[in-house]
Order: structure tokens, then C-alpha cells, then sequence
């Protein structure tokens, strides 16, 4: 079975700033896979890698057996075109820290925007779906609301639906709650967690030490642009075998839990 | 327990009964400007060289009304021209070819570095630099031609005028608006997989218009009072037809009143339009528009209860 994610030695620099050192990995169909680390440790690059958000500078990335952002033709690479790009994305959903929902619209319009211009959806049917899917994250009385009128908890299950609303392939979910008074954090875990009940394949940058140990099917501790520990959730957040990750959950888990 | 405390929070509810502060200075303020507002309006209604009367009288005459049609046509055609190759110029100026936006750079230097009133008096004396405008080949031969005189006439040139100078500003204005709307927003279009001329149309302008339109608004307002420059270049406008007709019969406070009177009377209505266009555009802002305290409470230190109540 072709994985939807493989990635062969990454790497990828800002300036003179190395952030991916040669990252391997690999998420297969239905798979849930954790990204964990110190921020700054290159987490949020790899996963804006996988939807050419940023250009790696060396390795193969392939999603669904595609090559990411080029064609190869023999030993050479030809970069895509701006629409070529366009399209491999629509396949990739991704939710955002900071929700970006686009405020001009409500939560309905939000949801229906990509459908509707992108995939040429008839809009009847758009806004049918939309609202099953606004449904689906709990939040069918808010259709006409506008991001601002949301709160953050509630946007961000605006920004998974309108992601869902393309029917991608992979889902790529960055620091989602990270940006969410504590309350909140709940309600849209709760959701990303069924989404993966339903066998989406998600790549999830994240901080919620319980979500991942729960929900992922692997998870990778990365610390300065490189993969130092990769497994079972129980492995690498239970019994940690290398002191960087064990010092880094350290940090993250309160003593007691 | 928080219960007993609420229940006798509300037992004991005593409301504030104060005396307000006295705003003396603002007292005094106010008799000052009474006084100066007296002043002025006795001067204005008793001064015979106003000629009230004739005031009224040419307010609606024929040759003014042409004018005041001509001014708003100019008006209307120049900020036309003005946003649409404004948009063009900040599309140009933002985009990653360096040829492309040194472009605009230097369109917008260019008219922007010299003066409206020269730029219409060069496009009104164009045959002096080119007499014979064509199509053709660049560095080939020329299919058809015409006489730059014939071809430029005074409507033309002052619309070319307005409206390529008003684009240079426009630019700006665009531009700043294109840049102020969040960078997460390009990357969440562009993750759903639109292209980059449909996440412009459908995203980033609707948001940067929130931006774009107040000044918009401030340049039409001042377009509307430009046009009156074009009087130079003998176009027929309102100001052109008042000093036309008081060149004629010598009543030039009157008439000078009278193209006052309607350019504040159309500069009040496009302000009136400013404020209803820039609700429209600021759906889903966070931020409501402040509300105004009502002249009582400012002065006096109490409000006219209903006025003080939100609006929603």
C-alpha cells in the first residue's frame, strides 16, 4: 500500500538557519501520526513541507505517491506550476494555530468557499454539505455567524469542517489548540478525535501530551531539526528512551500526571 | 454562600445618585465660540456685497447646472480610472517580477512627483510633444494615424489628467490595503487550493477594502473639488461656467458663492454615501464603531436617557 506521507532525508533552511536536518517518515492510510517537540525544534516547517506551504531544499517528499511541488522526468526535477501546486493541495487539508478563517464570510460561506470555487461544486449541494458538516463539529446553529461573533474553540471547528468540506486525503492539523483558552481545547480534540474514529489519515503537530498518547498511531519527538525518537505513543511518551525526549516530556507533563 | 451574598448584594442595591462634574472651562469655551458664530453670520447676512438675492437666483441656472452635470461626469469617469489602474499598479507593484513592479514604481513616481495642474497642461499641449498620434508597429511602420489636436480634445485631456494621476495615488492606497490583510489568510486559501488570482478576488481585496475605502472615499471627495483645476485647460465645468458668467456681468461674490454652495452641498451627499459604503464593507470587524457621547452629556454632565442606549 502506497503511504500518504513519505519523506526521505529533508531538509530545509531558512537563510543560514538549518530547520530540518534529514528528516525521514512515513504516515500510511488511516494512520494518525503525532508530531512532538520543543518549539522551534522544526515541527510546524515539516508539516507546511507536506503541502508546499515551504520548499524543501533537499530529499523527496511524496504524498499519496506524488512527488510534493515538482515532476520528475528521469534524474531531473521540474518544478510545477502555480495551478499544478493548487491542485495536489486540494487533496490536503490543513488547520491552522491561528484558525485563519476568513472573516469577510460567515461560518457557512467559510465552509462553501473552496468547494464552490475550487472543485466547481454546485453551490446547492456546497451548502447542503456544509451544513453537515458544521453539523458533524457540533455547530449547526452558527451558520451565519461570522469568525468574529466565534469563540476561538468554535472557529477552529469552522476551519476543520471548511478543510473537510474538499474531502482531502490527509489532514494536517498545526498546533491546533495551541492558540485556545483551556476550556476550549476539549471540544475541538473531541472532534479530531473522531475524525480519526473515521479513519482520516491526520499529521498533527501538537502539545496535548493525553491526545496523542490516546489518539496517534505514532508518534515522532523531534528536537533541533531532527527525528530523535519515533514509535508507539505508549513507547515514546510512556517510556521514553533518550534523554532529550524524556527531559522535553518532563517539561510538557505536570509531575502527577 | 455565594448565593447569601448575592441575595443581599441585591437587597442592598443603592443607586449612584451624583452630582455631575461642572465643566466650567467648557462654559466658557462655548460663550467664546457663541460669541464668534455671532459675529460671523451677522457680517455674512448683513454684508449687501454677498448679494443674497442674486445668490439664489443663479443657484439654478442653466449654465451652472451644465457645469455642475460636467464636473460630476469628470468626477465619476476620473475615479474610474483612478481605482481600476490604481488596483492594477498595486497588483504590479507587489508582484515578484522586479521588471513589473519597478514598473509601477516608476508610474507612480512619475505622477505623483509633479503637479496635477502641469500634467493637465501637457496632456492639453500634447500635440507640442507628439503632433501626430498612431497605431503600429513599435520601430515599424505606422497603419493609422491622426492629428494630436484633433484626437485630444479638452474632455479627454482632463480625464487623462485626473484619472492617470488619481491611479498613481490609488496605487498607494490599494497597496496598503493588500498589505494589511493577515499573511495566514494567503496560506489558508492557498491550502484549499486556490490559485492566486481567485484568493486576490475572492479573499484578500474583500478585507483589504475595509481599508481601502475610507480614503477612497477622501480622494472621490477631493476628485470632486480637483475637477475645478481643469478650468485651466478651458473644460467646461462648474467652476468654468461661474467665472464664465461673472466674467460677463461682473457679480463675482455671488457666483463664487454659488459654486461653493454646490460643492459642499455634493461633497456632504458623497460623505453621507462614504459612511453607508464603509458599514457595508466592515461586516464581520470585531470592532463596532465607537459611539459618540450626545452634546447634553458633554457639556452638562447628564444624558437624554433613549439617545444613550446602544444600537444594535
Amino acid at each position: 500500500m502506497t503511504p500518504v506521507v513519505l519523506a526521505q532525508a529533508i531538509h530545509k533552511r531558512f537563510g543560514r538557519l538549518e530547520v530540518l536536518k534529514g528528516i525521514d517518515f512515513e504516515v500510511r492510510p488511516r494512520e494518525v501520526a503525532c508530531l512532538i517537540g520543543p518549539s522551534g525544534s522544526g515541527k510546524s516547517t515539516l508539516l507546511r513541507c507536506i503541502n508546499h506551504l515551504e520548499k524543501i531544499d533537499a530529499g523527496r517528499l511524496y504524498v499519496d505517491g506524488r512527488l510534493v511541488g515538482y515532476r520528475q522526468r528521469g534524474e531531473k526535477l521540474y518544478e510545477l506550476r502555480e495551478r499544478e501546486i493548487a491542485a495536489q493541495r486540494k487533496d490536503i487539508g490543513m488547520v491552522f494555530q491561528r484558525f485563519n478563517l476568513f472573516p469577510h464570510m460567515t461560518a457557512l460561506e467559510n465552509v462553501m468557499e473552496a468547494p464552490v470555487q475550487v472543485r466547481r461544486e454546485n453551490r446547492q449541494a456546497a451548502r447542503d454539505r456544509a451544513r453537515e458538516l458544521l453539523d458533524q463539529v457540533g455547530l449547526a446553529d452558527k451558520e451565519n455567524a461570522y469568525p468574529a461573533q466565534l469563540s476561538g474553540g468554535q472557529q477552529q471547528r469552522v476551519a476543520i469542517a471548511r478543510a473537510l468540506a474538499m474531502r482531502p486525503k490527509l489532514m494536517l492539523f498545526d498546533e491546533p489548540t495551541s492558540a485556545l483558552d483551556p476550556e476550549l481545547v476539549g471540544d475541538v480534540l473531541g472532534v479530531m478525535r473522531r475524525l480519526a474514529d473515521d479513519g482520516m489519515t491526520m499529521v498533527v503537530v501538537t502539545h496535548e501530551m493525553q491526545f496523542a498518547r490516546e489518539v496517534a498511531d505514532k508518534v515522532l519527538f523531534m528536537d533541533g531539526g531532527v527525528v530523535v525518537e519515533e514509535g508507539d505513543p505508549e513507547e515514546v511518551i510512556g517510556h521514553p528512551k533518550h534523554e532529550r525526549t524524556r527531559a522535553f516530556l518532563a517539561r510538557v507533563l505536570s509531575p502527577n500526571d | 454562600m455565594s448565593e447569601t451574598h448575592e441575595d443581599t448584594a441585591v437587597a442592598e442595591r443603592v443607586d449612584i445618585r451624583a452630582v455631575p462634574v461642572r465643566h466650567y472651562g467648557r462654559w466658557v469655551a462655548a460663550a467664546i465660540i457663541v460669541l464668534l458664530a455671532a459675529i460671523v453670520v451677522h457680517s455674512v447676512v448683513t454684508n449687501r456685497a454677498m448679494q443674497w438675492g442674486l445668490v439664489g437666483d443663479y443657484l439654478f441656472n442653466d449654465r451652472v447646472l451644465r457645469g455642475l452635470q460636467n464636473t460630476l461626469v469628470l468626477t465619476a469617469i476620473s475615479m474610474v480610472i483612478g481605482v481600476v489602474g490604481g488596483v492594477l499598479l498595486a497588483v504590479m507593484r507587489l508582484s515578484p517580477n522586479p521588471l513589473t513592479s519597478g514598473a509601477a514604481g516608476l508610474y507612480i513616481w512619475l505622477f505623483r512627483g509633479t503637479p496635477l495642474i502641469t500634467q493637465l497642461i501637457i496632456w492639453n499641449y500634447l500635440a507640442q510633444f507628439y503632433p501626430r498620434l498612431g497605431i503600429g508597429i513599435p520601430f515599424g511602420p505606422t497603419f493609422v494615424s491622426a492629428d494630436t489636436n484633433a484626437l485630444i480634445s479638452p474632455l479627454l485631456a482632463a480625464l487623462l489628467g485626473l484619472g492617470l494621476n488619481e491611479a498613481a495615488y490609488m496605487a498607494e492606497i490599494v497597496r496598503g490595503g493588500i498589505m494589511s490583510v493577515d499573511q495566514g489568510q494567503l496560506e489558508a486559501a492557498s491550502a484549499l487550493g486556490m490559485s492566486r488570482g481567485r484568493t486576490l478576488r475572492r479573499i484578500i481585496l474583500p478585507q483589504a477594502m475595509r481599508v481601502i475605502i475610507p480614503p477612497t472615499g477622501n480622494e472621490t471627495i477631493a476628485m470632486l473639488k480637483t475637477t475645478s483645476l481643469v478650468t485651466v485647460i478651458a473644460y467646461f465645468e462648474l467652476m468654468n461656467a461661474v467665472q464664465q458668467i461673472y466674467a460677463q456681468n461682473y457679480r463675482i461674490a455671488p457666483l463664487l458663492i454659488v459654486a461653493a454652495l454646490w460643492y459642499l452641498f455634493l461633497t456632504s451627499i458623497l460623505t453621507l454615501i462614504q459612511m453607508v459604503i464603509e458599514k457595508r464593507f466592515s461586516r464581520g470587524a470585531a470592532r463596532p464603531a465607537a459611539r459618540q457621547k450626545t452634546w447634553g452629556s458633554r457639556m452638562l454632565g447628564f444624558s437624554f436617557g433613549a439617545r444613550e442606549q446602544g444600537m444594535t
